[in-house]
């Protein structure tokens, strides 16, 4: 078979897939959209009650709410408590944040993970497989809220964070910090609606809030949502992150990746058949030998 | 004439001499109550007391690694800098290989001898610091490809260029183990390794610095940059050139009987050379620090306090003064003076690769990461055994030219 016979061949099988790859995929429309969950932080009255029902469905370390007094410091989650509210004492009093993972849109922890183990499903949460996991940690190293939380004393060492109760969204239910809540701080669905109910809330009460949805925008959109009375900053939220999904920090170098390795060895055959030392030609030899003749 | 002697005996009574040849071979030689003995042998027992634990009861029992710190001395010291380090061997591979410069001949084969050994023992030592590394193959074998990755990159680099050195290296081990069939067959395969091996050299040196390009809020902004990767790569080179200037200078002292006249002699020589190089990577390097610093609208009026001085001292202080002090050296045939910048140079690089590991990561942390004895013992511990190993290779293989 010549080239030209084979490339013939070879497109001709080729071009029937294309299409009928793209019809396939055109009659099972996704119609999937990406939950996530509205806190609005004016309604929290700090009751912990979505700490205590996280810890229970989870199986994590269950806090004695009423007695530990926990709210005197500002606390992180921990890889035994995959959500904390905090007290902020801000310019209109005290205000309560819950502190989760955000669920991103584009979640940097996925991006960085080399054995797909960190993964955003198609429902909206972002889950970790623990079967796949090696460990590197260059998941808690890329997060820009710092969420993913290693088992350092632990042999087998996993690594912990708010799931958006995965299984629990699967049987159909809300998540248990949701359902747990007393004064519907928290509100699960569809980001979509999330956002129509967020921005409704805004515009009805314009003094009330500060008119930023926290997780609109924020690192390329987050699956939970914050709205808040006082400015972000005061209740511990960075607002220096950006509006750029962090994966997009990486993905020209990863883009330039294959061009590298196609071309830099072409480029150094190249070099190296351009010194060919063997024949190499001395300037004092030859070239004035040649050019003595033209003199 | 040889491939008589060689095609002759069957594979099963070559293996045998071999067998037999190897563990001759590995019956320890020469003094045992050197200094370097007496220091190397306690730390490497201690280090394995203190892998146990490690294993035994986690990271968290022998590491001072926190949740706002997740990488610590193991990765920013041992991975991260010592790889940069080790970035001698594919710049000398394609200087004498590609380039076909037959003066720095002498220097290739201990040069990717070191070079292999680094890889294997520094990459190896991640091994230490996965939490999991029982699933360290899934990224190679194909359980979960996760192409989105820069440590899916890194983690293919290291091992496709550990084996490419390995090959590349090959040669010297089939002539040490009198298989010339073999070692001719290797040799062909010299230009080809080291074209791959550049080229993925290139990807995974720079990759090491696209790590961080997604810890953009926690790096502080004078060493966070988009130009990570570029800054990684361009430092490799003149890591790479310090180190073998650095090395070289050692083995010269150490294995004096191994080495042959012509090639003592000729050392001086390679050294300046070397040192040219990297001096003029250096500039350029400095030159692109200068430059994202200045092109970067506001960014030089971050230059103020104690990170702004820590700044400075690492491109000052570690950079362009190592650069003049290789450009001063080469000029007026100094090799003290080249000697003493090649040490500052790598003191530079792991300064510089400590500041985006762990120094200038979550600079405003309050609870700062400080290695704990345990971990530096077993950095030390890594670095005595690939010092063994490579003793036992220089002092059996053919590594160092006789002549």
């Amino acid at each position: 078979m010549d080239r030209r016979c084979f490339l013939r061949t070879a497109a001709t099988a080729v071009i029937p897939v294309l299409p009928a790859k793209s019809a396939s995929a055109a009659k099972t429309p996704e119609n999937k959209e990406f939950v996530g969950v509205l806190v609005d932080t004016s309604r929290c009255i700090g009751c912990r009650a979505c700490e205590v029902a996280c810890s229970e469905t989870n199986g994590n370390f269950v806090p004695d709410v009423i007695n530990d007094n926990a709210l005197e410091k500002v606390r992180d989650t921990t890889e035994k408590q995959f959500t904390v509210v905090n007290r902020f004492k801000t310019s209109k009093g005290e205000v309560f944040v819950k502190k989760q993972c955000m669920h991103c849109w584009q979640p940097a922890c996925a991006a960085a993970c080399l054995v797909n183990a960190m993964v955003k499903t198609r429902e909206g949460p972002v889950t970790w497989d623990g079967d796949k996991c090696m460990g590197c940690r260059f998941c808690m190293v890329s997060c820009p809220f710092d969420i993913p939380k290693a088992e350092y004393h632990s042999t087998n060492p996993r690594i912990m964070k708010c799931t958006m109760c995965y299984e629990r969204l699967q049987e159909g239910k809300k998540p248990a910090c949701v359902e747990a809540c007393p004064t519907d701080t928290l509100m699960f669905g569809p980001k979509r609606e999330l956002m129509e109910v967020a921005r409704h809330r805004v515009y009805s009460h314009p003094d009330k809030y500060v008119h930023q949805i926290y997780g609109e925008n924020e690192v390329g959109g987050t699956g939970w949502l914050y709205l808040s009375a006082v400015p972000f900053d005061q209740i511990g939220f960075r607002t220096d992150l950006g509006t750029t999904p962090y994966p997009e920090f990486t993905r020209e170098f990863l883009i330039s990746v294959p061009l590298i390795e196609f071309g830099v060895p072409a480029f150094l055959l190249t070099l190296n058949m351009l010194t060919d030392r063997k024949n190499e030609v001395r300037e004092s030899q030859e070239w004035t030998n040649n050019g003595a003749g033209h003199e | 004439m040889s491939n008589a002697a060689v095609n002759s005996p069957s594979l099963g009574s070559e293996l045998a001499r071999f067998l037999k040849f190897l563990l001759q071979e590995l019956k320890p030689r020469g003094k045992w109550l050197t200094p370097f003995n007496i220091i190397s042998i306690p730390t490497i027992l201690l280090g394995l007391v203190i892998l146990y634990f490690r294993f035994t009861q986690g990271l968290g029992a022998v590491t001072n690694l926190s949740q706002q710190f997740p990488w610590g001395f193991w990765i920013g010291f041992d991975v991260i800098t010592g790889v940069a380090l080790a970035g001698g061997a594919y710049v000398i591979c394609f200087v004498v290989v590609v380039m076909r410069i037959e003066k720095y001949h002498s220097i290739l084969r201990v040069t990717v001898l070191n070079g292999f050994l680094a890889y294997l023992f520094y990459s190896g030592a991640l091994l230490l610091d996965l939490g999991r590394p029982w699933h360290i193959a899934n990224p190679i074998i194909g359980n979960s490809f996760g192409y989105n990755s820069v440590m899916f990159l890194v983690a293919w680099h290291f091992f496709v260029y550990t084996f490419a050195l390995f090959l590349e290296f090959s040669p010297a081990i089939a002539e040490w183990a009198h298989f010339d069939k073999l070692r001719k067959i290797l040799s062909k395969l010299t230009l080809a390794t080291v074209i791959l091996g550049f080229t993925i050299s290139m990807l995974h040196q720079s990759g090491l610095g696209a790590l961080f390009l997604m810890a953009k809020p926690k790096l502080h902004p004078l060493w966070y940059s988009e130009y990570l990767p570029l800054l990684f790569f361009t430092s490799s080179i003149y890591a790479g050139l310090s180190m073998i200037i650095f090395e070289g200078t050692i083995s010269h002292h150490v294995f004096k009987d191994l080495i042959g006249e012509k090639t003592h002699h000729a050392h001086d020589q390679i050294v300046l050379g070397l040192a040219k190089g990297a001096a003029v990577t250096m500039f350029v390097y400095y030159f692109f620090q200068a430059f994202i610093l200045l092109h970067d609208g506001e960014r030089w009026k971050l230059v103020t306090g104690f990170w702004g001085f820590w700044f400075l001292l690492e491109i000052i202080g570690f950079v362009l003064v190592p650069c003049f002090m290789f450009a001063y050296g080469v000029r007026h045939k100094r090799l003290g003076v080249v000697k003493v910048a090649a040490i500052v140079t790598v003191l530079g690089v792991i300064l510089n690769r400590l500041n985006v590991t762990l120094i200038a990561f979550n600079w405003y942390a309050v609870d700062r990461y400080y290695p704990s004895w345990q971990e530096i013992v077993v950095t030390l511990m890594v670095v005595f055994i690939e010092v063994w190993v490579f003793r036992w290779f220089v002092t059996r293989m053919p590594v160092f030219s006789r002549k």
